[in-house]
């Protein structure tokens, strides 16, 4: 099931993992624009739980992919220059722990601002903390920041993929996007 | 003048009585009145800050027992201040045409040594209705508080414009503890 189908490119549930979690934070962070600068109606607040709970999901998957991903071994790099290698690696170990960190930052916020979390309507979450006016403000600072630079990461993995698809012609791309031509 | 004395003496128990009686008011500090709603089925709770009146129980005479509250619906705080001034508005408590929501009973009665029920008037938003209030009375710091909720329709009292009724509950819990002041 979840054999390697080549040893050039990642595991499917690697892939599959990868592709969700893309598309759920790129979801969350439009949905975390646009609601911010939405007034107060009905729909600014559902938008709000429904980030919350993609956020969750990203936090579950997350934890998932980083389970995966020291559990099996990524496919080799095609070569290229150690500082690349460094740069590659380096912006990896951020994304991971912006996958982590930015979804328990907005939990935090929730529940300092006085919000529990009830996951697609279904669960209550644990409060992680108890209401606090001020660290409520520290993380919706800090949450607004995370994401920004969590938008910033994605475009410069986005940007590194694509330069090694469209200018360097090799491999790496196809080992995220096996299918590719 | 003598005669005046007497007179002067009775003046002055009945003005010290009505003080006492004006002094058995709700300690706010220690007091509070909350409520507690659902949206997206989240619960959220909430206090109002500014509130008033008196509160007493006479286990002897249940009966002659009142209760009088004043909340001022401009102090709902939700903890934030753009949803502070939302609520305020008219389509909410609309706090500028009516700024307080009150509770006056009409009727006491006992139900156990700790629990007594206050029926009376709701006042909100110009309307009002008859609830009955459960209350129980706990021990709190050596005084005696009286604690109860009470659910209140959004909807009874026109409070939230009808576009919010599928994100949030017709139903809202109004919780209070509530201490008088010694005197």
């Amino acid at each position: 099931m979840n054999a390697t189908p080549d040893a050039r490119t990642y595991t499917r549930t690697a892939v599959s993992l990868h592709w969700l979690i893309a598309a759920l934070i790129v979801v969350a962070l439009v949905m975390g624009w646009v609601m911010t600068d939405m007034g107060i109606t009905p729909l600014r607040l559902k938008m709000f739980n429904w980030h919350k709970w993609v956020g969750i999901t990203v936090l579950w998957l997350a934890a998932l992919r980083i389970l995966w991903r020291v559990t099996h071994r990524p496919p080799a790099m095609v070569p290229m220059p150690a500082w690349q290698r460094f740069a590659a690696h380096s912006l990896h170990g951020v994304l991971y722990l912006l996958m982590l960190a930015q979804p328990l930052v907005g939990w935090i916020y929730s529940n300092a601002s006085g919000y529990p979390i009830v996951y697609l309507r279904l669960v209550r979450l644990p409060d992680l903390v108890a209401r606090n006016k001020l660290l409520a403000e520290r993380m919706q600072e800090l949450h607004g920041t995370l994401g920004l630079v969590l938008a910033i990461v994605i475009a410069l993995h986005m940007l590194a993929a694509l330069k090694h698809h469209l200018v360097n012609r090799d491999d790496t791309l196809r080992r995220m996007l096996p299918w590719l031509p | 003048m003598k005669a005046l004395a007497p007179l002067a003496l009775a003046g002055a128990i009945a003005i010290t009585a009505l003080a006492l009686a004006a002094d058995a008011r709700i300690d706010v500090a220690h007091s509070t009145i909350k409520a507690t709603f659902r949206q997206e089925s989240v619960p959220v709770e909430a206090p109002f800050r500014k509130f008033s009146g008196h509160i007493s129980y006479d286990a002897s005479n249940p009966a002659g027992s009142t209760a009088s509250i004043d909340v001022e619906t401009g102090s709902f705080d939700m903890g934030d201040p753009a949803y502070n001034a939302e609520v305020r508005k008219k389509t909410w408590f609309d706090s500028d045409a009516f700024p307080l929501a009150s509770f006056r009973s009409s009727a006491v009665r006992a139900i156990s040594a700790t629990r007594f029920e206050a029926t009376g008037s709701l006042f909100i938003k110009g309307r009002s209705l008859n609830v009955t209030v459960p209350i129980t009375m706990v021990a709190a710091g050596g005084k005696t508080a009286f604690d109860g909720t009470l659910p209140v329709s959004r909807q009874a009292f026109g409070i939230g414009d009808p576009v919010w009724n599928d994100v949030i509950d017709d139903q809202v819990n109004v919780s209070f503890h509530l201490i008088n002041a010694d005197h």
